[in-house]
């Protein structure tokens, strides 16, 4: 085993003994600026839209089911269990496919259909940012097999940015296996560093807030 | 310099259609940092390098510590950290658990550390299919070449040269539009997702609080890779653990930035072993091999050990005047630029290639840009010393040590260093005042050629400031 061996060579080069305490550790560096939920939002909006996704507002649950049955029309789609997709009556839409919890057939119905649909955990305005957490509600393969992700996001949600997700959760594994920060569409411009849209994951972003 | 060097540079500077590639890519992602990083952009970024530089110095200085804290937390999630000291330790590892678990496919993300040791070729010798899944990495995997530069490894392709290699490589119809080339490989790759048994993936940061793994990514490929196989292994040096998981507000708003001048990369994943109860998916195991492969060897010194530092972001060779010209493939190893200068003799040796410290003019660009303040000249100037103490060791540069004793002995006697200079001048075309191009035959030999070759020489004046002096 390497592990004892790495370890000793590492002490020994640092001149550290085993079990040393570490000292003058720097300190943690967050900045919490205030910032209005108005600017969030209007921020929220032009990050995501600069980056080539969609956003939109709608006042009411309600008024995001509906805006998402005008998005989904004709396509098809699947939507994660997130609780608050089930309150806005997004799930039971016609044509979505949601409530599953088995994994096989999750990775099949997500490599066939048209739209993702998910919430997010939270939102980081100063960058368009959609904060995942892996939970029974949100999976990983709803926001990314798919050509493309709807999220609906209750405006609460939206944070300033890293500094404010990371006070809220100094640990995020605590919670979760996984948690994604997702900022606008899946690119490359690894061929002549031409831009191109939905090489892996899904090409076409879309943030709905609700409120 | 080697003979393979100095002939890799010199077909790099022959070829015009790669001096604008490699000019034109660098010089667009310069642009975008400089514009990101702006004070009207961001107004606290260089309070920001000056907090990760602290945070890395801290992390290297008490590596054991957190590597240890790191294992621990990595295992209180249910995953296992594997410890690696060479290229085939870690193969070993995967192609043992590939074996107990009768994997055959493996897809694999973006990862310096694994092109560092070989894996693909590992594994593929022993009958393993490993698939790279980055657009760039599955360009050069296919073109059986190494990455050109840490961020966009494919810099050096053209369209056509993409064509040829999925026409020939793929049996695909030939396209030569980058949208299309772009969706050969996504279909070809997501095959290949769905049907893994094994993701591998690099790490761009270990978070000792979490026992965590952070990618970040563009394309959506190492969250495919992480997320779709039942195991996930993460490849990652023993120097990339960070304390906190707070500390990512810090090192994240950096890296996306001086990489590709974006806010933040599209994706960044943050991984704490496998999918727990209740979860709906992701892998059944995690694994972190946390490799050595030559990085102990740069603790003991305390300044050359910040070469650590480095979240290999590419800026300091974007912003280098030199990999601008010589391009990445004439490094002789994965890493190219300055970056690549200041590790590989560290790693390998300083007589593996004792001419690379040389291949930098010390303009400082590099460390200015550098988001974790790494002063590479400072270490570029200490390895130079080193390769010299290496030489003299074997008594390689006699000739060299005896023309400076020479230059010394001349420098400290006016007399001498009079007659010299009347000598040069008389020797010296005259050139009428102008720059001198190419000096007589008797001057130009051995390394003096070589030298003079690249540089025209100031013209010879009439008479010396001595003799001005004299006259006044």
């Amino acid at each position: 085993m390497s592990r004892d061996n790495i370890l000793h060579k590492v002490r020994t080069a640092l001149g550290r003994s085993a079990g040393q305490a570490v000292a003058d550790v720097p300190p943690v560096r967050l900045r919490l600026p205030e910032v209005a939920m108005e600017d969030r939002i209007a921020l929220m909006r032009s990050r995501v839209e600069a980056l080539a996704g969609k956003t939109a507002r709608v006042p009411t649950m309600d008024a995001a089911r509906e805006f998402v049955a005008a998005a989904i029309a004709g396509k098809t789609a699947v939507a994660s269990n997130a609780p608050y997709l089930e309150e806005c009556g997004i799930a039971g839409l016609p044509g979505v496919r949601s409530g599953i919890r088995e994994v096989a057939e999750l990775t099949e119905v997500c490599a066939r259909v048209d739209i993702g649909i998910t919430s997010a955990d939270y939102a980081l305005s100063d960058t368009g940012t959609l904060v995942m957490i892996a939970s029974p509600a949100e999976s990983r393969l709803v926001s990314l097999l798919p050509p493309a992700h709807l999220a609906v996001v209750p405006r609460e949600r939206i944070l300033t940015g890293l500094d404010e997700l990371f006070t809220l959760l100094p640990d995020p594994a605590a919670q979760t296996s996984s948690m994604v920060l997702i900022t606008g569409p899946s690119r490359t411009a690894d061929i002549e560093q031409i831009l191109v849209r939905g090489v892996h994951g899904p090409g076409q972003v879309t943030v709905v807030i609700v409120g | 310099m080697s003979a393979e060097f100095d002939l890799k540079i010199h077909d790099t500077l022959a070829d015009a259609n790669l001096q604008l590639a490699i000019y034109t890519a660098t010089g667009r992602l310069k642009d975008k940092r400089i514009e990101v990083t702006a004070d009207d952009r961001l107004p606290d970024y260089q309070e920001l390098r000056t907090q990760a530089n602290a945070l890395k110095k801290h992390a290297i200085d008490n590596l054991d510590h957190y590597l240890e804290e790191f294992e621990r937390n990595v295992e209180a999630h249910g995953g296992k950290v594997v410890y690696c000291k060479d290229a085939t330790e870690v193969s070993d590892f995967v192609l043992d658990l590939a074996r107990r678990r009768g994997a055959r496919l493996i897809v694999k993300s973006k990862s310096m550390t694994t092109e560092e040791v070989d894996l693909n070729e590992r594994l593929e010798h022993h009958g393993l299919e490993s698939v790279e899944t980055d657009l760039g990495e599955y360009i050069i995997q296919l073109a059986h070449e190494k990455p050109y530069h840490i961020v966009a490894p494919a810099l050096h392709k053209t369209r056509y040269d993409v064509a040829d290699i999925f026409t020939k490589e793929l049996h695909v119809a030939r396209e030569t539009v980058p949208e299309k080339l772009t969706l050969i490989a996504r279909g070809v790759l997501r095959e290949k997702f769905l049907k893994a048994d094994i993701g591998i993936s690099g790490a761009n940061f270990l978070i000792a609080d979490s026992g965590a793994v952070v990618l970040v990514e563009n394309e959506g490929n190492a969250r495919l890779t992480t997320s779709a196989p039942k195991i996930h292994i993460a490849v990652a040096g023993i120097e990339k653990v960070i304390p906190r998981a707070q500390d990512l507000a810090v090192f994240l708003k950096l890296l996306a930035r001086s990489a590709t001048g974006q806010l933040l990369s599209v994706y960044t994943s943050f991984l704490a072993g496998p999918r727990r109860t209740g979860e709906v998916d992701g892998p059944e195991e995690f694994y972190v091999v946390l490799l050595d492969n030559g990085r102990t060897k740069l603790l003991p010194d305390r300044s050359k050990r910040q070469s650590l530092y480095c979240i290999r972001c590419g800026a300091c060779l974007n912003a280098c005047p030199v990999y601008r010209k010589i391009g990445g493939h004439s490094f002789p190893w994965v890493y190219s630029g300055p970056i690549g200068a200041i590790i590989t003799p560290q790693f390998m040796g300083v007589s593996h290639e004792p001419a690379l410290p040389f291949a930098s003019s010390l303009c400082g660009a590099c460390g200015e840009v550098c988001p974790v303040k790494i002063d590479i000249p400072k270490v570029l100037l200490e390895l130079r010393s080193d390769v010299k103490k290496s030489e003299a060791r074997e008594g390689q540069n006699r000739i060299e040590k005896l023309a400076f004793r020479v230059f010394a002995w001349v420098m400290t006697h006016p007399r001498i260093y009079e007659l010299a200079g009347r000598m040069a001048g008389s020797m010296a075309p005259a050139g009428d005042g102008k720059w001198i191009h190419s000096v007589p035959a008797p001057m130009s030999v051995g390394p003096m050629k070589a030298w003079l070759s690249q540089r025209d020489l100031p013209p010879s004046p009439s008479r010396s400031f001595r003799e001005m002096w004299r006259q006044r």
